[in-house]
């Protein structure tokens, strides 16, 4: 029987991490330009979007992530496309930080006080201009925070993406014990490269709340 | 000065017909009929809930009406026309009770915003323009300040300094020195004052009647969404004719 050395398992891990931190990554890029995208639709105020997008952050709130990659690998094979199992996750973890993505952000926008909208509006400011130059920086200050949280709670969700086949951090480590029988270091060395990923993320959250409640501004 | 009996004078800058508001079912504005000149300083009174607010908040599209029409420089307000909004708005600026300065902005750059992206006016330009007025309200010092930094009558005089900086034709003052502490009033009054004393047309909402008294050319009293009297501030306030202004007065000595 070959003898795996604790280093082997890390390493092979280490290879697999990559994948979780491009999932990652792609459902944080993708969900935020679609949540940004659903933000401004929502915020137009043209009849029935608001509603819609609601329903939208609804479903992906309401369902588990893991029904929702389950939903996105076998549904798309069901419209004859042939999807890896990359797509189907990428595919769902976008969808699914879009609609947690958006409705931080909306919740940012709205604590902007309504005086804000009227004073812009008054001084002839188009909608575009009064969320770009008026709104929206004071939201963005009162987002990072929670949006950067809302990051480590991506990064640990790409391991659900494990059960559709996809090979990241948490598939390699259960494809390591089935090779090594040895579970309990495996799944150590397995948390132990999450909270790398997480921590500094969770750091950095923390660093801009405090920085935030510093500056004036 | 004169309600216009037959549009042969001198056009109406803001002219209201027939003005209709509700909030869901509650009727606020029920059927208002205005005309101002150009020039003319209008003190709108009445109590809370009288719909003198929303009446102000209409004419520069704040607010929508349901019937009636309202027109600025002859051009109708237009709520579902984004570009007609846009023009009626350069020409109505609004000053309000909670200064609403826009706190991620210097002082300087909230006087040059809207010249800057509405007009396309040049930085260069725009400085001296905001430097001009913000002398103008007596806070020439303050271009670099924070709005955060200022004391609230200093950040109403900002606030009017951005509305003055669209150069507009109408002036919206809507309670403005409500929210200031009692020593701060007179500070925002006076720039008022000397913007009336200028020419420009002011339509203020204000619960000050010796400033309205001294400085307006035609007093509004507005009672449950009518302008339930109408005249030269002497008249109105010395001779009251009908027994809601009469209790309105008398109220405000208690």
């Amino acid at each position: 029987m070959v003898d795996f050395s604790v280093w082997d398992i890390f390493r092979n891990l280490l290879l697999a991490a990559r994948w979780t931190v491009g999932l990652s990554l792609m459902a944080f890029i993708g969900g935020g330009i679609v949540g940004a995208l659903l933000l401004v639709a929502r915020l137009s105020q043209v009849k029935g979007v608001d509603k819609a997008v609601g329903a939208y952050v609804q479903v992906f709130q309401g369902t588990p992530l893991l029904m929702q990659l389950f939903l996105a690998y076998f549904g798309i094979a069901l419209f004859g496309v042939n999807t890896s199992a990359w797509v189907a996750a990428a595919t769902a973890l976008t969808l699914y930080t879009s609609a947690f993505l958006t409705e931080i952000w909306r919740g940012c926008v709205a604590s902007i006080p309504k005086g804000q909208w009227e004073a812009s509006a008054s001084l002839a400011l188009s909608f575009g201009e009064r969320l770009r130059y008026v709104v929206l920086p004071q939201a963005v200050k009162i987002a990072i925070a929670p949006t950067v949280g809302f990051l480590v709670q991506v990064i640990k969700g790409t391991a659900l993406a494990s059960v559709i086949g996809f090979i990241e951090l948490t598939k390699a480590g259960t494809m390591i014990t089935n090779a090594t029988f040895k579970p309990f270091v495996v799944y150590s060395c397995v948390a132990l490269l999450y909270f790398i990923l997480c921590f500094p993320v969770s750091l950095y959250a923390k660093m801009l709340e405090r920085k935030l409640h510093a500056a004036r501004r | 000065m004169q309600p216009v009996a037959k549009p042969v004078s001198a056009p109406a800058i803001v002219e209201i017909k027939g003005l209709r508001k509700s909030f869901g079912s509650n009727e606020v504005l029920k059927g208002i009929d205005l005309q101002v000149q150009p020039g003319e300083v209008i003190a709108i009174i009445g109590k809370s809930g009288s719909g003198k607010s929303t009446l102000l908040r209409c004419i520069n599209g704040l607010e929508e009406f349901q019937s009636g029409s309202l027109t600025v420089d002859s051009k109708p307000l237009l709520h579902d026309n984004a570009l007609a909004m846009r023009a009626l708005r350069q020409r109505v600026g609004m000053i309000f009770q909670g200064f609403n300065l826009f706190p991620h902005l210097t002082v300087g750059k909230n006087v040059m915003l809207a010249p800057r992206l509405v007009k396309q006016q040049a930085e260069a330009p725009g400085m001296e323009q905001a430097r001009k007025l913000l002398a103008r309200v007596g806070l020439a010092e303050k271009f670099d300040a924070w709005p955060d930094q200022l004391s609230g009558g200093q950040q109403q005089r900002v606030a009017i300094a951005r509305a003055l900086a669209m150069e507009p034709a109408v002036l919206l003052c809507d309670e403005i020195t409500s929210a200031l502490d009692p020593e701060l009033v007179g500070e925002v009054l006076r720039v008022v004052e000397s913007l009336a004393d200028e020419g420009m047309t002011l339509l203020m909402v204000t619960h000050e009647m010796s400033f309205a008294r001294k400085v307006s050319d035609r007093v509004i009293f507005m009672h449950q969404g009518r302008v339930h009297e109408m005249g030269p501030p002497n008249e109105l306030f010395g001779n009251p004719q009908t027994p809601e202004l009469k209790q309105f007065l008398s109220s405000l000595h208690d």
